[in-house]
């Protein structure tokens, strides 16, 4: 570029920025929030999820925002470590002002985070993390919980597992820290209580995203069990599924998998999936009502993409806000946590409240059964388990809510 | 004249390589004797076993009667063994003048003081000592950065610093030009004769040993095979025919 | 004993892949003395490659080992091209600095590659002809495990081959006993290494390339293998490559028994506890029973080292007095010049330099090269984590349990670590470390696990963010003063001493061990307090305070600023603190530009920034 257009190019640059500014100033003061997930660390589930937030974001300023102001949303990444989240929920709340947060997906990460809005007495739904620690042991005035956590959704899959008659023998494989954990406790406790006779009689703990499956499976297998209980994902699952089939663990055998239903864990598998497996999932491909209908041709049309579990996270949580800050009449903190609180929100898989006693929603989940069609996983023979009938009830949740 | 260093059947073997093989070696106090032998012949791997940095395989070195093996290097050194190396160690990241601070802390037992400037301790002691081995001058020069003839001699400097009875000298004028290596010489040897220190030196330089020693002791392969006077030694047949005769040819 | 056999074909074939990768950072580290920190980078770019090749190719056998064979040399070329255009110009740099710019490789990697493939994993392809399984002795057994069980002992024997009986290979093995020879007989060097370095690249893109049919190419798999094959090359003995193979066959073996045995429980351990902290258990009794590996040759007693030699410390003069008063002044006055965002970066950034500090007094004063520093900073935060947790401390005491428990750990840890030296000794502090990782991970009653201990918070006193900078920023200075300090008293200069030679401090009768032990346990002191303060700037603790990633951020800002100079810290710590935060709320492509960053400044001053700073004041004043 020569000097001349240089200079004709910040004379343009300038006038846009003044031009924009005038424009700016006329128009109504945007809301801001700030929104954080791991978008570098875990691509594959935050894409979509942001996908997810930002058709909602544009949904709501095309029906003239909130309050009759428009919205506008920080977004960043939040490092996939709660250090590095914890600075970046500083950031947007010191240096960008906003008092209300949203996203995340890691359990640590949301967990240090909804402690941060503890402290600093600022808004946090934390979309995606799995850990009930969030609403329970340490939960707080200043966190809500939209997804359903990891015992609602165990409990789905024992419901499942205690029908199946000849499923005496358990085996569980999940990943070694809290979620894995969690997950296999409850799945334990909840089919134990409608299955007396059921035992469990080994189990895999691989480090996320560390599996030595061969070795795994193998161990699995020398257990001689009749059914697996499975809560590991991504490439773990991946290398489990193969080693799995290869070496025959699954065959006549009943398998229970966390997670295993949503695109994002299981699309990579692509025609490998594994057939028959009871899951949690999310079956965009056959939900029939006319909010998801709706929901799906606009996501399609706008990304050119399908939604995955995540896009639908992010789409509810955006709009969650949307309307509790328009129930509230205010933007004011306090007044919108009052407003989260008991708040029903549509969205395209039926109505979500936010329970008042322990501020987490009660989103259900798909449960079904896994098989491919034209070389794609599907969920089939699917059932949608609202979060309601699940959760813990009130004396139970106080009981958790007072333990450590 | 009291016996500061009694070696008795001496062995080392590095794998096959026997270094050294029974050598017995005396030391009086102000005394200077020198090893001398051909390359390869074990003068190095001696002085290693004296002074702790090798175990010996057999034999046994007494220090001021005490009997030293098995102890390390900086046991040893705090008996009162001073050593300069063949291929001369110092710190070179530190001046001349602290490498012998360094040397006085540790003699004054100093090292673990996590308080006080180390530039400041022993600093007018450290300069009068570079000064005796006239190195005044380089007492800011950093080690890593001095002409090899100075840190030989920065060496000794350091050496003394601890006021040791039996100096070790690998080499002390290799790579010094003649001039430099007499002035040395005499310097050291006014030193330990002044302060009745021992030192057992090894020298290629055979103008240096024969001038200086007060006795020379003779390896070749690990053994030793003459030890007397210089002018004994020089008559030797043995030493003639191993290693001194071009030697003994020219003088 | 048919399951014995099962356990032992499924060990043997983890090893071959893990043998496959470590194979080539062994020969790269063997020969250039460069810890390649790329390696997993390379490994990943083989994997996406190779599926994208195979892809394109539309599988059969001749697509299948088509893709995996170009995708190794695709990978072999992308590692000689960044020799050619980076390493080459820093090998003169001072020890380990060329970690450093691998480091920011492995970050522009990890950007390019989702950039150019995406999010999604994808699926490995399955190599034609070895899809199914086999029975042996009636046991089923994957038939691409048998491939693997016989394909990494062929690599070993082309490898030996290459170096035992070619020209080059045995040019390279000259290299590896004595590089001033190599240069001596009139062999180009610089194109010795190049060829080195395709050759660990490619087999590290061939290891990614062939556990496809077992797995997938993911964005994580570059850092998840990479402390693995660290541990195969050090405990098989850098620069072996049979002893890389023994020991991949050790590790993994190992695993799967504990795997096989995972409810097993001694002392109230169960044995899935140990998988993961298995290979580094393995690799520090190994270090402590062999420094040097199973197979490594000892590394000759560190007195000719490598790099340039060691600048010398002066104390400060009036410039840097002057320059430092100015720092202060500024430090006092920056509430009033920043906002509260910046005053809290601000704080961690101070946070990091103590940190940092700490390092660079084992490092650059003790001569001792840590890769588990995180230990202490995490201990400390831990000191803290728990006497809020359990004991309902307050912060003032609190801040005391952070250098007690880091200073503990680093007084156990140490004591086996001085007896090591080198990368070795490096290595097992990174063992430790992960050690103290798996403990805060698994110990969950104790330390909340992975989701950690919250609720951590100052007292009102000091939760404004400007009562918290001042505080944290005092304890910071003060610790950097002391640390300073110490570098000029006598303890530093004998450190130094034995830092400087080994055998003349010892003919001086130092205890360089002993010293060198205390320098362990000061710094961890002093990484404790700033792992304390960052307890109390978060208000949570978890274990990536633990972390190895965070060991490695202090070793970036150690070598940014500059490993020999005492300011050094300060600019490395001050500015990757600042400039990592500032990127995360800039853009979410912050990873490629930190790494592009560190890359241009490693090429442009390869003495450190503080080293920069000093060489150009030199320059000024030597014109004036
Ligand atoms: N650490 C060692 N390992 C193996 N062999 C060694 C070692 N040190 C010395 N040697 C061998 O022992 C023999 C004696 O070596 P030494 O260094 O003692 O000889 P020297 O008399 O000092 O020779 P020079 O006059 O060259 O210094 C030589 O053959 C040498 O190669
Ligand atoms: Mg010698």
């Amino acid at each position: 570029m020569t000097r001349i257009s240089w200079c004709n190019a910040a004379a343009v640059a300038a006038a846009i920025l003044v031009s924009s500014g005038a424009a700016l100033a006329q128009a109504e003061e945007p809301i801001r929030l700030g929104e954080f997930n791991s978008y570098t660390g875990f691509a594959a589930f935050t894409l979509p999820y942001r996908d997810g937030w930002t058709l909602a974001l544009e949904e709501i300023n095309e029906a003239g925002g909130v309050l009759g102001r428009p919205l506008e949303v920080i977004s960043r990444d939040d490092g996939a470590s709660p250090a590095a989240a914890i600075a970046v929920a500083n950031e947007l709340v010191t240096r960008e002002g906003v008092d209300i947060l949203f996203g995340t997906l890691l359990s640590n990460v949301g967990v240090a985070v909804s402690d941060f809005a503890r402290q600093r007495k600022v808004l946090f739904l934390a979309a995606e993390p799995l850990t009930d620690t969030l609403a329970w042991s340490h939960g707080n005035d200043y966190t809500f919980r939209l997804r359903p956590g990891t015992y609602v959704q165990a409990a789905m899959l024992a419901e499942e597992a205690a029908k199946i008659e000849d499923a005496v023998r358990w085996v569980t494989i999940a990943p070694n820290y809290e979620y894995g954990q969690a997950a296999v406790a409850a799945f334990k406790e909840l089919l134990k209580e409608k299955r007396p006779d059921v035992e469990f009689v080994g189990e895999q703990w691989p480090g996320q995203g560390q599996i030595d499956a061969g070795a795994a499976v193998q161990a699995l297998e020398a257990a001689n069990p009749d059914a697996i209980f499975n809560v590991t994902f991504s490439s773990d699952l991946a290398r489990f599924v193969r080693e799995g089939e290869v070496r025959g663990l699954f065959e006549g055998r009943t398998v229970a998998s966390l997670l295993s239903g949503e695109p994002e864990w299981i699309d990579p598998l692509g025609a490998e999936a594994p057939e028959g497996w009871i899951v949690t999932g999310y079956p965009w491909y056959a939900i029939d009502t006319p909010e998801h209908d709706s929901f799906l041709k606009k996501y399609q049309e706008r990304f050119d993409d399908y939604p995955r579990l995540g896009s639908l996270v992010g789409y509810i949580a955006l709009h969650s806000i949307a309307l509790a800050m328009e129930e509230a009449g205010t933007t004011e903190v306090e007044a919108v946590i009052e407003s989260l609180r008991g708040l029903t929100v549509e969205s395209p898989i039926g109505p979500v409240t936010y329970r008042e006693i322990d501020q987490q929603s009660d989103m259900g989940a798909f449960v079904g059964r896994l098989t491919v069609q034209e070389g794609m996983p599907r969920m089939v023979d699917w059932r949608f388990a609202p979060g309601s009938e699940y959760l813990p009830d009130d004396e139970r949740v106080r009981e958790l809510q007072g333990s450590d | 004249m009291s016996r500061v260093l009694e070696v008795r059947g001496l062995a080392k073997a590095f794998g096959g390589v026997r270094a050294v093989r029974g050598v017995d070696l005396d030391l009086q106090a102000g005394e200077m004797l020198a090893l001398i032998g051909p390359n390869g012949a074990g003068k190095s791997t001696c002085f290693n076993l004296i002074n702790g940095q090798l175990q010996p395989d057999n034999g046994s070195v007494r220090f001021l009667g005490r009997d030293v093996v098995g102890l390390p290097p900086r046991r040893i050194w705090r008996l009162g063994v001073g050593r300069t190396f063949q291929v001369a160690a110092t710190f070179a990241s530190m001046s001349a003048r602290e490498n012998v601070q360094m040397a006085f802390l540790s003699h004054h037992r100093r090292l673990r003081r996590l308080v006080g400037y180390a530039g400041d301790a022993y600093k007018q002691e450290a300069c009068d000592l570079l000064e005796r081995v006239e190195m005044r001058a380089l007492a800011d020069r950093a080690a890593g950065v001095l002409a090899y003839g100075d840190v030989k001699r920065l060496e000794l400097a350091m050496a003394l610093a601890h006021g040791p009875r039996l100096l070790l000298m690998d080499e002390p004028t290799a790579g010094m030009a003649p001039q430099e290596r007499r002035s040395l010489m005499t310097l050291t040897s006014e030193i330990v004769r002044k302060e009745g220190i021992a030192v057992l030196f090894t020298e290629h330089d055979m103008d240096a040993v024969f001038s200086h020693a007060d006795r020379i002791a003779v390896l070749d392969r690990g053994e030793k095979i003459a030890d007397g006077r210089p002018e004994e030694v020089r008559r030797d047949s043995r030493v003639q025919a191993s290693y001194l005769g071009s030697f003994g040819a020219q003088s | 004993m048919d399951l014995l056999l099962q356990q032992l074909l499924t060990g043997v074939a983890s090893a071959s892949g893990l043998f496959l990768v470590a194979s080539g950072l062994t020969i790269i580290f063997g020969v250039t003395r460069i810890v390649n920190f790329a390696h997993g980078s390379l490994y990943m770019l083989g994997a996406y490659l190779a599926v994208s090749l195979i892809d394109l190719f539309g599988g059969g056998h001749l697509g299948f080992w088509g893709g995996v064979i170009l995708a190794m040399l695709a990978v072999g070329l992308i590692g000689a091209l960044f020799e050619i255009t980076v390493l080459r110009r820093i090998y003169q740099a001072p020890e380990l600095f060329q970690l450093l710019a691998t480091f920011g490789l492995v970050l522009v990697v990890q950007d390019v590659t989702l950039l150019i493939w995406g999010p999604q994993d994808l699926l490995g392809p399955r190599a034609p002809g070895l899809t199914g399984a086999t029975q042996i002795f009636g046991l089923r057994v994957p038939v691409y495990d048998l491939f693997l069980i016989a394909f990494a002992p062929l690599v070993l024997l082309v490898l030996w081959l290459l170096f035992n009986r070619t020209r080059w290979g045995i040019l390279i093995r000259a290299a590896t006993q004595d590089q001033q020879m190599v240069t001596a007989l009139g062999v180009n060097q610089k194109w010795l290494f190049t060829g080195v370095f395709f050759l660990g690249a490619a087999l590290a893109g061939l290891g990614g390339a062939i556990q496809l049919p077992k797995g997938d190419a993911n964005l994580h798999m570059d850092l998840q293998l990479i402390a693995a094959v660290f541990v195969v090359v050090v405990v098989g003995g850098m620069g072996s490559i049979l002893g890389a193979y023994l020991a991949a066959l050790l590790i993994s073996l190992i695993r799967v028994l504990l795997i096989t045995n995972a409810q097993l429980t001694f002392g109230g351990i169960a044995a899935w506890q140990m998988e993961l902290v298995s290979m580094f258990l393995v690799m520090a009794l190994v270090l402590i029973a062999r420094p040097w590996g199973l197979l490594g040759r000892r590394e000759v007693a560190s007195d000719q080292r490598s790099g340039t030699p060691e600048p010398r410390l002066r104390p400060a003069d009036a410039t840097l007095r002057i320059a430092g008063g100015l720092l202060l002044v500024v430090l006092l006055g920056l509430p009033w010049i920043v906002g509260s965002y910046f005053l809290s970066v601000a704080t961690e950034a101070l946070i990091f330099v103590l940190f940092a500090a700490s390092l660079q007094f084992l490092m650059g004063v003790g001569g001792i090269i840590s890769f588990g520093h995180a230990a202490y900073f995490g201990l400390g935060a831990y000191g803290v984590g728990l006497a809020v947790r359990h004991w309902g401390m307050s912060m003032e005491v609190a801040l005391l349990a952070a250098p007690l428990l880091a200073g503990v750990g680093a007084l156990v840890f140490g004591w086996f670590c001085v007896r090591l030296s080198g990368v070795y000794l490096a290595m097992l502090t990174l063992a430790f470390a992960q050690i103290a990782w798996s403990i805060a991970f698994q110990w969950i009653d104790l330390t909340g696990g992975d989701n950690g201990i919250i609720g951590i918070w100052p007292p009102d006193w000091a939760s404004s963010v400007t009562n918290f900078y001042y505080l944290a920023g005092a304890i910071c200075v003060i610790g950097l003063l002391c640390l300073r300090h110490l570098a000029f008293s006598p303890f530093g200069y004998t450190l130094r001493a034995g830092r400087d030679s080994p055998l003349r401090a010892d003919a001086l009768g130092i205890d360089v061990r002993q010293h060198r032990w205390f320098a362990f346990v000061l710094a961890g002191v002093f990484a404790g307090i700033a792992g304390g303060l960052f307890a109390y700037l978060k208000g949570s603790v978890s274990p990536e305070t633990l972390s190895i990633s965070l060991s490695i951020d202090a070793l970036v800002m150690v070598l940014l600023g500059g490993v020999q100079t005492l300011t050094g810290p300060i600019f490395g710590g001050a500015l990757y603190s600042v400039l990592k935060n500032e990127l995360i709320s800039l853009t979410n492509y912050w990873r490629s530009i930190l790494g592009l960053i560190i890359v241009l400044l490693v090429v442009l001053f390869p003495q450190g920034l503080a080293g920069a700073a000093e060489s150009l004041r030199g320059r000024l004043g030597t014109s004036r």
